[in-house]
């Protein structure tokens, strides 16, 4: 699974491809964690290419989640796939990280 | 044929028992002496209850063989280690790696040695110690041990083997196959000992539990984790993980709304509320807070809720300072004494954002102190918790056993457990008294303060059988209380001639005789010959044992009060034998003893009746002959190699 990761004015767009699972799940907390030390805070993960997620990628969010608000900052997650939805609807997560239709209106009602 | 025979003894079993426990409650009772004659009949309730549930149990006995092994799973094998000699953690370790499915083997060193680390580089087998986000938080033990390691693997499987459990090289390809049900979570094997000589003094050995009771378990689908040799599937773990974050999160939130609401019913009472402008921003924030508190109930995003709590707040306390309210100066000190905010301003640990809910909702506040107060814990709540090492803990931290919680959510959560009767791994039991009793009250704990906080009976998502097959074994650890009594009641009669029942008559040889003799034939043919008399003897002989674990556990889960875990030594202690460990013990016997004496003194003085007098030094040998297991165990030396029987015997009848 790869990464990008871009800076817009008030956020910081991290966007995979692939299959977000126990492999790829350290991956992210690796590009989140850059992201947040270079002082990027606001986070949205952008999921349109993310076909497939387990509870490993999910745990993964979770723990970049905690590392940009520790930061001050907020991660939020966008452009959920049916397949990613149905997982965060199974665990209660979408409780807590509510998916948002796109990546700009993540951060538009702040 | 043998489930056949086994079910008609449990239909017996409980018809008989029944029959005897009915009469004795409504026929039998000698209310004269009530304070002995209610507890007895109590404790025989709890042991009808008690083999029902083992009944219940053995019904549907499983056994299986997994199907082909799936040939694209990851495995890791985590060997888990705290203060385990080296050796003994290397030999594991190399078995480990010998294993013959491909896998990755990792020591899991949660005491951090450097002479286990370099043995582990030199043997090229992973070694892992807690991350830093571990020092000053809670560890959780082993539990803590297990979940820092699932966050730096990546296999879809998970072999967990305790420091000594040395396992052998088919244990994944003979476990593996159950896995292409994808709905299977859990396989657990059998525990086996190796020291332990034929006798087996200290009762290490758990026969007609890794046998005939997990198999049944099986049958129900609640054969359950018992904390080594057993594969785990990763993604069920993470998923409890996932949902008990969602739950804690779901349960500050609503600590702190009911704080608030409290807080604000009180800021209505001040004088200042009594101004029309005060009062009907209170009223806008209380409509807001009710709003919340059914939408938290409704399931809405924590995050929608919290933020426009907040907004509604921010709003009224904007409101107030405009028109000139200020706040009191002391509740502005109070506010800043909660101190939910640090220099940082982002991390407020859990205890103390406890602290400032309580010292909220029990002061009296005026209404601009109070709506600020609620903004300031809002603040806090919505801040990532830094309470604990990692948001995602996917094993059990409720309790110091983590095995059997962890198993339970996963079947609450619709996931399948395995129980495969083949020993795979030889481990090392204690071989001292005092080792294990430490190691006994530490299961017992674990699995009370289990029942206590997440009572089986009523967890969700499992079905009913699910749920007694868990408190079954919950339930047998009530033993200790019963064990009292029935050693109470025979001394009370010999001694003082005081009859719990009102007669010893044939309306009671024919209705116990009979119950008697079915309950112990069910326990022979469920048992398959497996000898349970070592287990039927420390169910009573340890009974402070088990009566410390039940008062710590609830003291524990009730009252925040430490239980004084201790892990469990692998290696024997030294010194001679110890009495004081069983000085409950000996003066019961001592007690029946004296009451034989006094007994027969009062049989000839003509003060108590023979019948009653037979029976209840029956039921007094009885007792000696349980309690005297641990006089052995006192003086047991250790195991010592030229009395093993050989461990292809016990393969056998595995």
């Amino acid at each position: 699974m790869q990464f990008s990761t871009e800076h817009k004015t008030d956020y910081t767009e991290v966007a995979g491809n692939g299959r977000l699972n126990m492999v790829a799940a350290p991956k992210l907390r690796e590009v989140v964690q850059e992201a947040v030390s270079a002082g990027y805070k606001r986070i949205v993960v952008n999921l349109a290419e993310t076909s497939f997620m387990d509870s490993s990628g999910l745990g993964a969010l979770i723990g970049c989640l905690k590392l940009a608000r520790q930061a001050g900052g907020d991660l939020r997650i966008a452009c959920v796939q049916p397949q990613v939805l149905m997982v965060l609807e199974l665990t209660s997560m979408n409780r807590v990280l509510t998916p948002h239709p796109t990546a700009e209106e993540a951060f538009s009602h702040d | 044929m043998n489930q056949f025979m086994v079910r008609v003894l449990v239909v017996l079993t409980v018809i008989l028992g029944v029959n005897y426990i009915a009469w004795r409650w409504l026929e039998s009772l000698n209310w004269a002496a009530w304070w002995i004659a209610v507890p007895l009949v109590v404790a025989e309730t709890y042991s009808l209850i008690d083999v029902s549930l083992f009944g219940l149990t053995v019904w549907r006995i499983r056994k299986r063989s997994p199907g082909p092994v799936p040939t694209d799973a990851t495995v890791d094998v985590f060997i888990t280690t705290y203060n385990e000699p080296a050796e003994m953690v290397l030999a594991t370790a190399l078995a480990a790696k010998a294993i013959t499915h491909p896998h990755s083997t990792w020591i899991l060193d949660d005491g951090a040695r450097s002479q286990i680390r370099d043995l582990a580089h030199e043997h090229g087998i992973g070694y892992l110690t807690r991350s830093s986000e571990w020092e000053n938080r809670p560890r959780h033990a082993k539990a803590g041990n297990l979940n820092n390691a699932l966050m730096v693997t990546q296999g879809e499987f998970l072999l967990i083997l305790d420091a000594d459990q040395v396992p052998e090289p088919q244990i994944l390809t003979n476990t593996l196959g159950y896995f292409s049900d994808r709905r299977v979570s859990l396989i657990q094997t059998p525990q086996y000992f190796i020291n332990v000589p034929e006798s087996d003094p200290l009762g290490s050995q758990a026969p007609l539990f890794y046998g005939p009771i997990q198999q049944g378990k099986d049958g129900w689908n609640a054969a359950f984790f018992c904390g080594s040799n057993a594969l785990l599937r990763r993604e069920a773990l993470m998923q409890l993980g996932l949902v008990g974050y969602v739950r804690e999160v779901e349960r500050g939130i609503r600590k702190a709304l009911k704080a608030s609401r409290k807080a604000i019913r009180k800021a209505r009472h001040s004088t200042e509320a009594k101004d029309p402008l005060v009062a009907g921003l209170l009223d806008q924030v209380q409509a807001a807070m009710d709003t919340a508190r059914s939408e938290l109930k409704a399931g809405a995003s924590l995050s929608d809720i919290t933020y426009r709590v907040r907004g509604s707040v921010n709003d009224a306390v904007q409101s107030l300072v405009e028109s000139d309210f200020s706040a009191l100066q002391a509740d502005l000190a109070e506010i800043s004494a909660m101190n939910l905010t640090d220099a940082e301003g982002f991390t407020v640990p859990e205890p103390e954002l406890d602290d400032a809910i309580g010292r909220m909702s029990h002061r009296d506040w005026s209404p601009l102190g109070a709506l600020e107060s609620v903004q300031a814990v809002l603040d806090a709540i919505s801040v990532e918790r830094d309470t604990e090492a990692q948001p995602i803990m996917p094993l059990a931290t409720i309790s110091v056993t983590e095995d059997m919680a962890t198993s339970m959510r996963m079947h609450a959560m619709g996931w399948r457990s395995v129980y495969h009767h083949e020993i795979l791994a030889y481990g090392l039991a204690p071989e001292d008294l005092n080792t294990m009793l430490t190691q006994r009250l530490r299961w017992a704990q674990g699995t009370v303060q289990v029942m206590l906080r997440e009572n089986p009976l009523l967890q969700k998502g499992m079905r009913l059988s699910q749920r007694l097959m868990y408190f079954a074994t919950m339930w047998s650890y009530l033993a200790g209380f019963a064990a009292v009594i029935y050693f109470a009641a025979p001394i009370i009669y010999l001694t003082l001639g005081i009859l719990p029942v009102q007669s010893i008559s044939t309306d009671f040889f024919v209705r116990f005789i009979p119950f008697m003799v079915v309950n112990q034939l069910l326990f022979t043919v469920a048992g398959r010959g497996i000898s349970t008399w070592r287990g039927q003897q420390y169910s009573l002989a340890l009974f402070p044992t088990w009566i410390t674990a039940c008062t710590t556990a609830a003291r524990n889960v009730w009252f925040g009060r430490p239980l004084n875990f201790a892990v469990t030594p692998k290696e024997r202690q030294t010194g001679g034998p110890s009495w004081s460990l069983i000085r409950p013990q000996l003066i019961v016997m001592g007690l029946l003893l004296f009451a034989l004496v006094v007994g027969s003194l009062r049989l000839i003085a003509g003060l108590n009746e023979p019948i009653g007098t037979a029976v209840n030094v029956a039921w007094v040998s009885f007792d000696l002959v349980i309690l005297s297991v641990l006089i052995t165990a006192v003086r047991y030396k250790g195991f010592t190699p030229q009395e093993r029987t050989g461990t292809d015997a016990v393969q056998h009848r595995a």
